[in-house]
């Protein structure tokens, strides 16, 4: 059952085809990955999935929905949560505050009920607050939930955002390029995660430079090129693919 | 007075501090407020005895007084205006707020800036409302039986103790909006607002919302200043008044409720009683620039009272480990 599923998805920037009538399937519980080079539409796809983008034309079914059209915030309520390429965690908010945000869907009250301090809002709170605390000794972050967010390790950053996309409660994440300037250990300690969350029943799709990354827990990977699709397979698979090799190594007869 | 305006400082505190959308128009929503309040309690309704007039006065929406020259007027009674002027306010709030939030930083000032020249000129230019003159013998406001808005000599403490009521209940309702998950939206917006939306936050209703809710605060604050002052005038619209509050929101620290009050009372306090004389106006402007330029934080941010007591604290404890 593919809980996602992209279809001939296209944008043009001007003169650029950035993202050329991509289509694929993400199925229920799985890790996907979308690599290639630098400037391979990979990102935009990422906007147009999650609507901060319109494509051109195509459609994007999630869990039996169409969602092209709708705005980030409904599509984040349909259940897709993601993280940014850069860093997007709120300044001036604790690492506790930046988690319970994400909490927003999981939670109803209104200006007028919260002005009031409503019973049922005071009750709400306790609850959004306890799965903050859940999602930071998930992370293992708990002894930093006071520390403000920005002033964290660049990699602790990461993984507060990560934790705020997942205090969503998604059933699909879409992270982007996870690993991007984090050393080694701080890689691999990522990719750990990313197999945890898939146990809490959450189904990912990453953009990742990272190939040790990528292959390490990706079920399928699709390979990007100028906004192309060039090929969809199991790691070991497009580790092989000398179409893929090509374009990661470069051109030439050598 | 000064506790009054305090209430479009608390509003707007809200709206720029916490939720990063400037406004330098909210002496407008002040205006409409206030001048609606007093149009219709002081419009003088005798002459058209239609049977509409008749029909609100049984209803006890309009009310019967006496007029300085011992003749009677009949007039909207400061509830049911009081009601209508904030409605009016709100109205206008979401009718410019949809198309003005969708711009940012200095369009978004610029845009705020052009409705409170608009309300300006309106007033100014409109005989209705007395123009240049305003309007004046605004009666009291009964807000419960024995207790009244208004300047009398003989209910001059009663009003204190009701003016900081109303300060004590805005900032009760603030308090509780900023640490709900409301006030965490806003700031989220404030800080990332594409992450906000990610996050599921329809991040232009509630710009638009807060913005509402800002514009509802500056126009309550209207409605009880004119009954207080037993009038209202045109500068009370202008955009000097704008920078002003604006001005008192940025030294109290932008996202600091309790900083913003407290310069509030402080600044408007020693301004109503005219020290700072005929530079008035532009005291509030040199403290906007100061601030801009050398702390756009704001003064009494809380990271910065934070310091000062761990450094006092740290002094204090002496040898800590």
């Amino acid at each position: 059952m593919n809980l996602l599923s992209v279809r001939d998805v296209s944008r043009r920037f001007g003169g650029i085809q950035a993202v050329d009538n991509v289509s694929f399937d993400v199925p229920h519980g799985a890790i996907m990955a979308i690599i290639g080079p630098n400037g391979a539409g990979k990102t935009t796809l990422f906007h147009l999935i999650s609507g901060f983008l319109r494509p051109d034309r195509g459609s994007v079914v999630f869990g039996g929905a169409e969602i092209l059209g709708l705005m980030p915030h409904q599509i984040a309520a349909q259940g897709m949560a993601r993280t940014f390429q850069q860093t997007r965690l709120f300044p001036k908010m604790t690492v506790l505050e930046n988690i319970l945000v994400g909490r927003h869907l999981h939670s109803r009250g209104g200006f007028v009920a919260c002005m009031l301090h409503l019973p049922f809002t005071r009750r709400e709170e306790r609850a959004v607050r306890e799965a903050g605390r859940e999602i930071l000794e998930f992370l293992g972050l708990s002894g930093q939930a006071d520390a403000e967010a920005v002033r964290l390790s660049y990699g602790q950053q990461r993984m507060v955002e990560l934790g705020r996309a997942l205090a969503c409660e998604p059933r699909v994440l879409l992270l982007d390029e996870p690993a991007a300037g984090l050393n080694m250990r701080e890689t691999a300690e990522m990719g750990t995660l990313i197999s945890r969350i898939r146990e809490r029943n959450v189904t990912i799709l990453l953009v990742e430079h990272d190939m040790s990354l990528v292959m390490d827990i990706s079920d399928e990977i699709v390979v990007l090129s100028y906004g192309q699709k060039i090929a969809e397979d199991v790691p070991s698979a497009i580790q092989r693919d000398p179409e893929v090799i090509r374009i990661y190594l470069g051109e030439g007869d050598a | 007075m000064s506790a009054y305006y305090s209430l479009v400082v608390l509003g707007l505190c809200i709206l720029t501090g916490y939720a990063g959308q400037i406004s330098i128009g909210h002496a407008g929503f002040f205006a409409i407020g206030g001048y609606l309040s007093a149009l219709l309690t002081t419009h003088n309704l005798s002459a058209h005895g239609g049977p509409v007039v008749s029909g609100l006065a049984a209803m006890g929406i309009l009310t019967r007084r006496p007029d300085l020259y011992g003749g009677e007027l009949l007039t909207v009674h400061p509830w049911p205006a009081c009601i209508l002027a904030v409605f009016a306010a709100v109205a206008v709030a979401y009718a410019i707020g949809g198309p003005v939030l969708k711009l940012k930083g200095h369009y978004l000032a610029m845009a705020t800036l052009g409705f409170g020249i608009i309300v300006y000129r309106i007033v100014l230019g409109t005989e209705l409302v007395g123009a240049a003159d305003g309007i004046y013998d605004v009666p009291a406001f009964p807000l419960l039986p024995g207790i009244a808005v208004s300047g009398k000599s003989s209910l001059r403490v009663m009003n204190y103790y009701v003016a900081w009521g109303f300060v004590i209940l805005g900032m009760v309702f603030l308090m509780n909006l900023v640490r709900s998950r409301v006030g965490r939206a806003l700031a989220s917006i404030h800080g990332a607002e594409d992450a906000a939306e990610a996050m599921g936050i329809p991040t232009a209703r509630y710009k638009l919302k807060i913005f509402v809710v800002s514009a509802a605060f500056a126009a309550v604050a209207g409605v009880l200043v004119t009954h207080y002052n037993g009038g209202i005038g045109p500068s009370e619209s202008s955009v000097m008044k704008s920078v002003r509050y604006l001005a008192i929101v940025a030294i109290g620290g932008m996202a600091n409720l309790w900083g913003a009050l407290f310069m509030s009372l402080i600044l408007n306090y020693l301004s109503l009683r005219g020290y700072f004389g005929s530079f008035d106006d532009a005291v509030f402007g040199v403290i906007l620039i100061l601030i801009m330029l050398f702390a756009h934080e704001g003064l009494l941010r809380r990271q910065l009272l934070d310091q000062i007591r761990g450094a006092v604290i740290r002094r204090g404890g002496g040898d800590d480990p």
